[in-house]
């Protein structure tokens, strides 16, 4: 991780750590807080938890964004002091809805200009964030919404398994994991567990994100907690609670952000830490087994 | 007599609204647990879809987030948020859907932004999320809110989501907007819908107990009351139990509702 983040994240570089509400790579946010990163343009539909810390070390000076949120807690109050009182930084918003991030994302991967959508009539998006337009539809009289590409410099992308190659397989809440990917100029892909090739080819259709666009692999298990991964562990809600009233106060979220991060090597002396504090907690978050019924693919030949 | 708080009595208004629909866009907290009792009363062919992805979701706990793990296992489609949002969303297939927000004006159009100046704010709210093409796209809205003067204003901050527009009859149509709008509103004291001359949210009834003078004194401009003004039927026991033993039994919701309602 640390040379994945040192070689491809770069001050100034605009950022995409994806993964809604599942899949948040929270140990890639961590080593850019420790390499102390800056000016940094985060992108995220929801900034979750993750971008809170970030904006909160000081690593952000702008936010691109569609919902700013502690997901079903509360506010994230870290954005919350930059936006309104400038603490640490001033921090720049661009701001869509869902719908919006989704399309921009969608033209950044097909390399398309801008995407058209039905959505902004009458609301003040559209006023807020001048990148925002309206087109005419080119075989009719409509009016139609469109956004710009999204194509960020690095995407972090935290999955169930890939192979050496990078070659990843994703289940369960995909969000835009394929289409940010797709969009970025470099890719970072951090897993639970690398797998054989033979794995990868043996179910073809779960493959989001080819090899060809991987630029670094990073074999980082539970590196999204946490939050979760389908399967592997679930969401600590605890912490998300807890962050909530740590977010609250600054010096708080410095004592966290020592504590946790800076006074740490890696994601590995992060996971010992939590099980210091807490030895059986992968009991805890453990989802137990419902595996999908294998399907025939065939062999022709 | 049974008793019941504020946040049930929201819960069963929003779970009988939906009597007989087949396809709903949840939220989470109150809403997500009318939508799961609406399905295990009013509307048990109801299939519940989330802006994660999921459509057909069977989620065997109180799902945490719109995006819970549990919403996933057992759903009958986990697919991409761009088949979601374009396909099944714009694509016309939502029946109804729940949105609640910080403000609220007299033709139901909504503010989850700001507080207080966009560039400036006093306080900075979440923001869109799925809410503003949600609004546009599905064809019922349903809003659940508490009952307040601080959010039941005569002009929004920030217009986040469309409702009924200015209040002229065809002012969403002429906007070009797929979905018919708001069609109601459920508070912890009253119930609203847009069923007059007008568009504009319109006294329907009023739970056991509520005076009309009460509901006045929490909006900020005059009430529309209808002719046939109601009493809201309270829950029934049954409702109470499923809500209490089954589908909140930690009162996480409804204790977060009714200290905030």
């Amino acid at each position: 991780m640390r040379q994945a983040i040192a070689e491809y994240v770069h001050d100034g570089d605009s950022i995409a750590i994806e993964g809604f509400t599942a899949f948040i790579c929270f140990s890639a946010a961590h080593e850019i807080i420790r390499q102390r990163r800056r000016n940094l343009t985060l992108c995220r539909m929801t900034p979750d938890l993750i971008y809170d810390q970030m904006v909160a070390a000081g690593c952000a000076s702008k936010l691109v964004f569609s919902y700013l949120g502690n997901p079903g807690v509360g506010s994230l109050h870290c954005i919350r002091r930059a936006v309104e009182k400038n603490v640490p930084n001033p921090l720049e918003l661009e701001e869509y809805s869902h719908f919006g991030m989704v399309s921009r994302y969608l033209a950044g991967a097909a390399r398309l200009p801008f995407f058209p959508l039905r959505s902004y009539y009458s609301a003040d998006l559209a006023q807020a964030n001048p990148r925002i337009r309206f087109i005419q539809n080119p075989y009719g009289d409509e009016q139609l919404a469109a956004v710009p590409a999204l194509n960020p410099d690095v995407a972090i992308l935290h999955a169930q398994r890939c192979d050496q190659e990078g070659n990843t397989q994703l289940w369960g809440l995909i969000g835009m994991q394929k289409e940010v990917a797709f969009a970025a100029r470099h890719v970072i892909v951090v897993v639970e567990e690398i797998v054989a090739e033979e794995v990868i080819r043996s179910d073809p259709n779960r493959t989001l994100i080819p090899h060809m666009i991987v630029d670094a692999v990073v074999h980082q298990p539970r590196g999204a907690h946490p939050s979760y991964v389908q399967g592997y562990y679930d969401r600590d809600n605890q912490f998300y609670v807890e962050w909530d009233r740590i977010s609250r106060d600054r010096s708080a979220v410095e004592n966290w952000l020592d504590e946790w991060v800076y006074s740490l090597d890696d994601g590995r002396a992060y996971l010992d830490r939590l099980e210091a504090g807490e030895a059986d907690i992968w009991e805890r978050l453990a989802p137990g087994e419902a595996y999908s019924q294998p399907v025939n693919y065939g062999i022709y030949g | 007599m049974q008793t019941y708080t504020p946040s049930e009595i929201m819960i069963t208004s929003s779970a009988r609204a939906m009597a007989g629909e087949r396809v709903v866009f949840v939220g989470v907290g109150l809403p997500n647990i009318a939508c799961n009792l609406a399905r295990r009363t009013v509307a048990p062919d109801l299939e519940l879809i989330y802006e994660s992805g999921v459509f057909g979701a069977r989620p065997a706990r109180l799902p945490l987030s719109i995006g819970d793990a549990a919403l996933f296992s057992g759903a009958i489609s986990a697919c991409s948020m761009a088949d979601l949002f374009m396909n099944y969303l714009q694509g016309g297939l939502i029946e109804v859907a729940f949105l609640g927000a910080a403000q609220i004006d007299r033709f139901g159009n909504l503010n989850s932004t700001v507080i207080g100046d966009y560039r400036q704010p006093k306080i900075r709210l979440p923001g869109s999320g799925g809410a503003c093409e949600i609004a546009i796209h599905a064809r019922k809205i349903l809003i659940i809110m508490p009952l307040s003067k601080r959010a039941f204003v005569e002009e929004l901050d920030f217009v986040t989501s469309p409702g009924h527009l200015d209040g002229q009859p065809g002012a969403r149509q002429k906007a070009g907007m797929p979905g018919s709008g708001p069609q109601r509103v459920i508070t912890d004291k009253a119930i609203f819908d847009f069923g007059g001359e007008i568009p504009e949210m319109r006294l329907i009834s009023v739970h056991p107990g509520v005076a009309v003078e009460e509901v006045q004194a929490e909006v900020s401009w005059p009430l529309n009351i209808a002719p046939q003004l109601a009493e809201t039927a309270p829950p029934s026991a049954e409702e109470l139990r499923i809500i209490r033993q089954h589908l909140d039994p930690a009162r996480i919701y409804r204790l977060d509702a009714d200290k905030r309602g």
